[in-house]
């Protein structure tokens, strides 16, 4: 449907998009993900022929944005970052002067547009000036233009900024209905909405894309591993010998709790087993009660964060661009995110005899590794949102 | 591009700009009308046309300077450039929105040498010939209103640029009479412009070789043609500039003529500009 090679846009010495490939299939829905000034609106931009890129080609349906704009612009409805609307004309007359541009013939223009105002409820504001409406209402009315003449590709650039909680919800109900008839590509920086309602994701870090895929399988490559919180009462040395006997366990890293007596214990275990029975039944037998047991998936989000951030943190480290980690596959990204664990998490088994210094290392480790401390519950509330 | 003339023109006939446009050339019109037809009861109606040139330096940035600066302001142009319209589509029919609204004075002021020949005898033929190269002498100034509504997203330096040069043009015979006639000061004048011509390439494409040549071809070749015939240089700035005299070539309309070559040079005004204006745009995009 769309094809992207190699896509370069220089601004300057500023690479915004730095040699971006992909492919988009039909009757998807895409998602754009990545932090702020990461590429996602330039990128949108160029696929849509607003911006000519410094390099490389965007074919839409076979049409080259460049050598045949009119034909590939035929296939693509745009909602960019500001929802382009003229403030002096009324909602209906907006949506009739998108529809000549879009050159939807007369018969089918009137019915098409009462179809679309309904779709997105902006009926009951047809006969208002745009400059008095909100700017939920700006945004649908921009949602409704992209949507004008059922183009094949629908393109929204972050469509639920500026919504309140139900309007997301609305829109986003909206934007799976599409799948039906469309094929959809949205961009965002908020994780919840790209996991709640793509099929399919596109992490883009500094103007590259650093992973693509299903946010399933994103979720399950995260740190290779689940881990499981613990709390529990009685000697560490004692849980922590317990604990390492049993099957599937990788490691164990404890920590002081508030409570005298009781440990903090994150549980790293090896990927697809449930160790929570064995883990209960150990601790039965060592005599240590067990007050907490949470187990932890690691959420989109902090593959989100792992990913976008490990680039900036090999820049740093080598004082320039670091060679470009393109997964094409969940698979290989797996890979490279477990090398970097075994690159920064340093084991720290049962070999420490001195528990006071264990305490430290184990303190220090957490902040850092993706199976710490940080992945607390709260995180998990708001990957979940 | 249909699409787009009719959206402009509504939004010119919803908003005041518009009226304010034709209501400056109207009213410049009925004080000219008064003074030279209504009251010194002169019957040419030429020369009310003639007198009143000055009101495009007005009334023209007012009509312009929204028309596409507005547009990337509002960055409403990411609806028109992403939309199947070519970049021709949406100039021309901006463009010849303006020209309509322009139009309606127009016929305001068709009716004048018909009043006029209620009370003796008018030339149409002249009368008519005069208000057409009055049209076109005014697309001409919203042409280059439009460019410069093009390349900037300021409304207000739109306004002051259009009128600046729409002020250097009208004041061109003026301005040339400033400039020696001598063939030496005009070579000299050409060498300065070929140098500042090759230093703004050498900004634009940093070859120092390729901007170097074509200095060094252009001056050579300026300095052969003054050696073997210095007379070509004679009052060269003078014609240069008539270029940009837009109110002389409409004198031979007030003059009973119809000046084909005028037309012409209307018409190529209007499509530089429509061109340049296409340009600036389609340049944006690969900024």
């Amino acid at each position: 449907m769309i094809e992207v090679k190699n896509l370069v846009k220089r601004y300057g010495d500023h690479t915004a998009v730095d040699h971006l490939s992909f492919e988009i299939e039909k009757g998807k829905i895409y998602g754009f993900l990545g932090p702020n000034g990461a590429g996602k609106s330039t990128t949108m931009n160029m696929i849509t022929g607003y911006i000519a890129s410094t390099e490389g080609t965007v074919v839409i349906d076979g049409h080259d944005i460049l050598e045949e704009p009119e034909e590939a612009k035929k296939c693509i409805g745009y909602l960019p970052e500001m929802p382009p609307l003229y403030f002096d004309m009324t909602v209906l007359e907006y949506l009739k002067f998108v529809a000549d541009l879009k050159k939807i013939p007369k018969d089918k223009k009137a019915s098409m547009i009462e179809e679309i105002m309904d779709m997105v409820k902006i009926t009951d504001m047809k006969n208002r000036l745009i400059k008095n409406l909100s700017k939920g209402y700006r945004q649908r009315v921009g949602i409704a233009q992209a949507v004008l003449g059922y183009p094949e590709v629908i393109i929204l650039d972050e469509p639920t900024v500026g919504l309140d909680p139900k309007q997301i919800n609305e829109i986003r109900d909206l934007i799976k209905s599409l799948k039906k008839k469309h094929t959809v590509i949205l961009s965002s920086h908020i994780l919840s909405e790209v996991s709640a309602v793509c099929d399919y994701v596109l992490i883009i870090s500094h103007g590259k894309l650093v992973a693509s895929d299903t946010p399933e399988n994103l979720g399950k490559l995260a740190a290779g591993s689940n881990n499981l919180n613990l709390l529990i009462k009685g000697q560490k040395d004692t849980i922590r010998a317990a604990l390492e006997t049993v099957e599937g366990v990788k490691e164990v890293a404890a920590k002081k709790s508030p409570e005298e007596g009781v440990y903090a214990i994150t549980v790293g275990t090896e990927e697809n087993t449930d160790v929570r029975e064995k883990v209960f039944y150990s601790m039965v037998n060592a005599g240590c009660p067990i007050l907490e047991m949470q187990s932890k998936k690691v959420s989109l989000e902090e593959i989100f964060l792992e990913l976008t951030e490990s680039e900036k943190r090999e820049k740093d480290d080598t004082g320039k661009k670091s060679g470009k980690p393109f997964f094409k596959t969940a698979a290989d990204a797996e890979k490279y995110l477990n090398k970097k664990n075994e690159d920064t998490v340093p084991d720290n088994g049962l070999e420490d005899k001195n528990a006071e210094e264990s305490d430290e290392i184990s303190d220090s480790v957490s902040d850092n590794g993706l199976s710490g401390e940080n992945q607390s519950s709260m995180d998990e509330e708001k990957g979940e949102k | 591009m249909l699409a787009i003339y009719k959206r402009e023109l509504k939004s010119y006939l919803t908003s005041m700009v518009g009226y304010l446009f034709m209501f400056f050339v109207l009213l410049i019109a009925g004080i000219y009308f008064s003074a030279y037809q209504l009251s010194a009861a002169y019957p040419k109606f030429e020369y009310t046309l003639n007198a009143m040139t000055f009101v495009f330096l007005i009334a023209v940035p007012i009509l312009t300077m929204r028309v596409l600066a507005e547009e990337r302001k509002q960055k409403t142009d990411q609806l028109l450039l992403t939309s199947p319209v070519s970049v021709f589509g949406i100039v021309m029919g901006k463009y010849l929105a303006l020209v309509t609204i322009y139009a309606i004075p127009i016929a305001v002021l068709a009716t004048y040498p018909l009043i006029m020949s209620k009370f003796g005898t008018v030339a149409f033929g002249s009368a008519y010939t005069a208000l057409l190269g009055f049209f076109l002498l005014g697309s001409a100034n919203i042409a280059i209103g439009v460019f410069f509504s093009a390349i900037t997203e300021s409304q207000v330096i739109a306004a002051v640029l259009t009128f600046v040069f729409l002020f250097a043009f009208y004041m061109m015979n003026g301005i040339s009479s400033f400039f020696s006639q001598t063939a030496m000061s005009t070579c000299v004048t050409f060498g300065l412009l070929i140098i500042a011509l090759c230093l703004m390439i050498y900004s634009m494409i940093k070859n120092a070789v390729i901007s170097g040549a074509i200095c060094v071809i252009g001056e050579v070749a300026l300095v052969i043609v003054y050696v073997v015939k210095s007379s070509v240089f004679e009052g060269g700035i003078q014609k240069v500039l008539e270029v940009f005299n837009l109110s002389s070539h409409f004198e031979n309309f007030t003059n009973s003529i119809f000046d084909v070559t005028g037309v012409l040079y209307f018409l190529s005004v209007i499509t530089i500009c429509i061109f340049l204006t296409m340009q600036t745009i389609l340049k944006r995009r690969w900024n």
